[in-house]
């Protein structure tokens, strides 16, 4: 009886959405008549984070929020933008962090730097090897 | 010796590294978007009135001589709820607030002031998010403080509870 009631109680839950009822964005989920628009479009979503689910690209997030900076976006290229004009509009409101290519800059150095600094740690490890191999 | 030392080089590394990940752990998340407009004018917008017979939010109203706080609200915000009483408090006072509606419609709006109260005195339509977007609001409710010459001074995230009045009224009178 109770297991029936804690199942019914299950089907019965709805999760709690943080939406609005108003419908999605115009061109949150509807491609730009012209492919070579869509695919800028997208491919700037692919680096666009969603403010909402923090760790999702807006191409991947069904947040509502998400689906309104999509239709943005495409709005823009529609209106024929480029799309590092959209992405810079972006980050002089939401800052670096909305990019997922962040900029170079004093604080992300050493994140662009790191990939050369470990490579050149690695040649001078095995230098230091192949140096003692050879007098074995 | 030496060498003994540097064999334990690794797992010191190894120790340190396991303590950055605790600590990222275990401290409090801050995942607030801060606008990147703070210090900066309000960039322009002319909002339709959210509802019938009330005027819409325009930025020009902002730069009057007045300050002024600009709450983004949703009726569909349950957050928002929470806040409402605190905006009276602020109203009351004679701290002139505009609303921008996110996404809503206006019999929603109607409900929701008329249940949770109406601090506005004006209140734009942002059906689009748009005007969110300019602002560098990443989500509602949020209370930005705006001087009389239309300059952003202050952004608060989240509801306002009793507990951050202070902090809202004093960014609000250094506005003045």
């Amino acid at each position: 009886m109770r297991a029936a009631l804690i199942a019914l109680a299950l089907f019965a839950a709805t999760p709690a959405l943080a939406d609005s009822l108003l419908p999605a964005a115009r061109y949150a989920d509807v491609q730009l008549p012209d492919p070579r628009q869509e695919r800028e479009a997208k491919a700037l979503m692919e680096t666009i984070r969603c403010l909402v689910c923090q760790g999702q690209s807006i191409g991947d997030s069904d947040a509502e929020m998400a689906g309104d900076m999509r239709s943005l976006i495409r709005e823009r290229i529609l209106a024929g933008e480029d799309p590092e004009a959209i992405r810079a509009w972006l980050v002089s409101r939401y800052g670096d962090w909305v990019t997922y290519t962040p900029p170079l800059s004093p604080i992300t150095w050493p994140l662009w730097a790191a990939p050369f600094l470990l490579v050149l740690a690695g040649a001078w490890l095995a230098r230091g090897r192949l140096r003692r191999r050879r007098k074995n | 010796m030496k060498r003994r030392l540097v064999l334990w080089l690794p797992l010191a590394a190894f120790a340190i590294f396991l303590a950055l990940v605790a600590a990222g752990l275990y401290a409090p998340p801050d995942r607030a978007v801060r606008s990147r407009l703070i210090g900066q004018a309000v960039p322009d917008f002319d909002l339709a009135p959210g509802m019938p017979g009330r005027p819409g939010l325009a930025s020009a109203t902002l730069r009057q001589g007045q300050p002024h706080l600009v709450n983004v609200f949703a009726s569909w915000c349950v957050p928002c709820r929470i806040e409402a009483p605190q905006l009276d408090a602020l109203a009351r006072r004679g701290i002139p607030i505009g609303g921008i509606a996110v996404r809503d419609r206006p019999q929603d709006l109607a409900r929701f002031l008329a249940t949770y109260g109406d601090p506005f005195r004006a209140i734009g339509a942002d059906t689009d998010r748009r005007v969110q977007m300019e602002l560098g609001s990443a989500g509602v409710p949020e209370t930005f403080v705006v001087d009389g010459r239309g300059i952003i001074r202050h952004q608060h995230i989240g509801a306002i509870m009793p507990q951050d009045m202070a902090a809202i009224i004093a960014a609000f009178e250094a506005a003045r």
